[in-house]
């Protein structure tokens, strides 16, 4: 690993200010950022350590939802009573997500911005990589894509992102806070990862020097009946292959609302507005989910390696919302 | 007949005893251009360190503090062999800086043994047979007295199961898996 400075973030103003120089990066648990500087992938010649910074806090908001500060590491929220009771959803994501060790290191921040498990973007011995060098092509095109998207993705990238506490944050509408130099502004979970386009080296819509200070989660009718499914090359301490969060409000057997989101699909998680729609005011029944996970796919472009993700994607969303329904 | 077990499982007490680490405020310094200070308190001891911040917690304690238990496994955080406690809760050392533990209180396998004497999971693992050739154990032990202590604080059952899920993150190359969940749930349940 390159040598670097190290600086302890006393406080928020002084780690936004110190952020801005262009070769410093915040650090948190490290989890992901120090293998990558292990890998050459990422070199920063400065580390602000976030880690410490009074942002550990999980408080209830008047309006009924919950901030989760940024520093919260992700085995404390997936633990917090009020995040099982309210938001089991995102306890389970985040229950699905590495080992216990690294959930105890792992921070909500950091989380958000974990970058891409492609292995052509992972391993600097592979020259092209769009998202590690700009313009540089994409290996992965021609390449092992067993692991890569079906939706969304661009003839310059076809990462997908790998966390699975973003997945549920999309579905559960949840919002990031960040400050800038400036100002401090909001950015809502499903529109904060971005789609690759022609910039896959920028993963998220955050500027440079923008510190992550708090997730909310806005108040919720989605707890009684929700599901994280995760599908996974073994049963835990894997990435997704294919994860679908579920979240329904039911009433008298009917779904109100749907909340479904996708990961391991896509550059960001998938929000699957259709099929939500198309199961508002619906039983679960067989015929109602196939449609409804059949809409979520209908633009899905495979590749031979990856293509058995379609079917594994629409049987998982059925699967999810079936479990989360209370049906299976 | 035991010894190589017991050894896995006691991991360095032995070598701990044997090496030479200036007890107290041991001082070890690494040459680099640019070191910066700050005190580890490992196994109960304050080490006053300077190291480059690159300096892993793990290689620091290997290296530096010659505290061998703690095993190198990936040294990518995806075996667990690395586990140690950190402020009593389990981490992957290898993916953690030194310098940002600074002020922490860090036990190792090698701060479990009490008075001479196995700490009883330790003692689990030589009687359940729960290691062959005991590289992931030391990782294993600490990652499986984290697990306990969790498992209290959050109300959740010690059953195979979730000792099986919770433990995932501690590879075993040799594949005593069944081992060693009767080792933790023996050790969990009696304590
Ligand atoms: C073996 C292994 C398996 C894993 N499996 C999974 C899995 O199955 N599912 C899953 O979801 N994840 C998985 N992970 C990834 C893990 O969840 C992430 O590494 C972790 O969440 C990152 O959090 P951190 O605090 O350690 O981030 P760091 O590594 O400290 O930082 C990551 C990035 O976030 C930035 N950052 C951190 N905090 C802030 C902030 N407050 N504001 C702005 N920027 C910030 C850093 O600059 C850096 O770019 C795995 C990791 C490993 C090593
Ligand atoms: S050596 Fe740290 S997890 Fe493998
Ligand atoms: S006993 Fe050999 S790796 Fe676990």
């Amino acid at each position: 690993m390159r040598d670097f400075r190290y600086t302890r973030a006393s406080d928020i103003d002084s780690a936004v200010r110190a952020g801005r120089s262009s070769n410093a990066k915040f650090v948190a648990g490290g989890t992901n950022l120090i293998d990558l500087m292990k890998g050459a992938v990422e070199q920063p010649e400065e580390l602000i350590d976030v880690s410490r910074l009074p942002l550990d806090r999980i408080e209830p908001l008047v309006d009924g939802g919950l901030r989760i500060g940024a520093a919260v590491k992700n085995s404390d929220a997936a633990a917090h009573p009020l995040v099982r009771d309210r938001y089991p959803l995102l306890s389970q994501a985040l229950l699905a997500g590495a080992s216990a060790q690294l959930r105890n290191m792992a921070s909500m921040g950091g989380n958000l911005l974990q970058r891409t498990r492609c292995h052509y973007f992972y391993d600097t011995a592979f020259k092209a990589c769009n998202k590690r060098s700009p313009g540089s092509g994409c290996a992965a095109l021609e390449g092992e894509r067993r692991m890569h998207a079906i939706l969304g993705a661009s003839e310059r990238c076809i990462a997908v992102h790998p966390s699975d506490m973003a997945v549920a944050l999309a579905a559960l509408d949840a919002v990031v806070r960040v400050r800038g130099a400036a100002s401090e502004r909001t950015l809502p979970a499903a529109e904060f990862h971005r789609l690759p386009g022609d910039t896959p080296e920028r993963d998220t819509n955050l500027e440079h020097g923008e510190l992550i200070t708090a997730i909310e989660l806005p108040a919720s009718r989605f707890g009684a009946n929700a599901h994280y499914l995760k599908i996974r090359d073994r049963a835990s301490y894997a990435f997704a292959l294919v994860s679908v969060a579920a979240a329904l409000d039911m009433q008298d057997g009917r779904v109100r609302q749907a909340r479904i989101a996708l990961g391991g699909v896509a550059h960001k998680p998938w929000r699957a507005r259709r099929s939500e729609e198309m199961l508002a005011g619906k039983s679960l029944d067989a015929s109602a989910l196939r449609a409804a996970a059949e809409a979520a796919l209908l633009d899905a472009k495979p590749y031979p390696d990856n293509a058995f993700k379609v079917e594994l994607a629409k049987r998982a969303i059925v699967r999810a919302v079936l479990v989360a329904g209370g049906a299976a | 007949m035991q010894t190589a077990a017991a050894g896995a499982a006691l991991g360095a007490v032995q070598q701990a005893q044997g090496q030479a680490i200036v007890p107290e405020q041991a001082t070890a310094k690494a040459p680099a251009t640019h070191t910066m200070s700050f005190t580890l308190n490992v196994n109960g001891r304050p080490y006053a360190l300077e190291l480059e911040p690159r300096v892993t917690l793990l290689d620091a304690l290997r290296e530096t503090l010659g505290l061998m238990g703690t095993k190198k496994g990936c040294d990518r955080g995806q075996c667990g062999a690395c586990t140690v406690l950190a402020n009593g809760r389990r981490i992957d050392s290898c993916l953690a800086l030194a310098v940002a533990h600074d002020g922490d209180e860090i036990t190792t396998i090698e701060g479990l043994a009490l008075a001479g004497r196995l700490h009883p999971m330790q003692q689990a693992f030589v009687e359940q047979d729960a290691f062959q050739c005991g590289y992931c154990t030391p990782g294993q032990i600490c990652s499986a007295l984290g697990m306990v202590a969790e498992l209290e604080k959050e109300g959740l059952p010690l059953d195979d199961a979730t000792v099986r899920e919770r433990m995932s993150g501690n590879l075993c190359r040799c594949g005593a898996y069944p081992n060693i969940v009767a080792a933790i749930l023996k050790a969990g349940r009696a304590a």
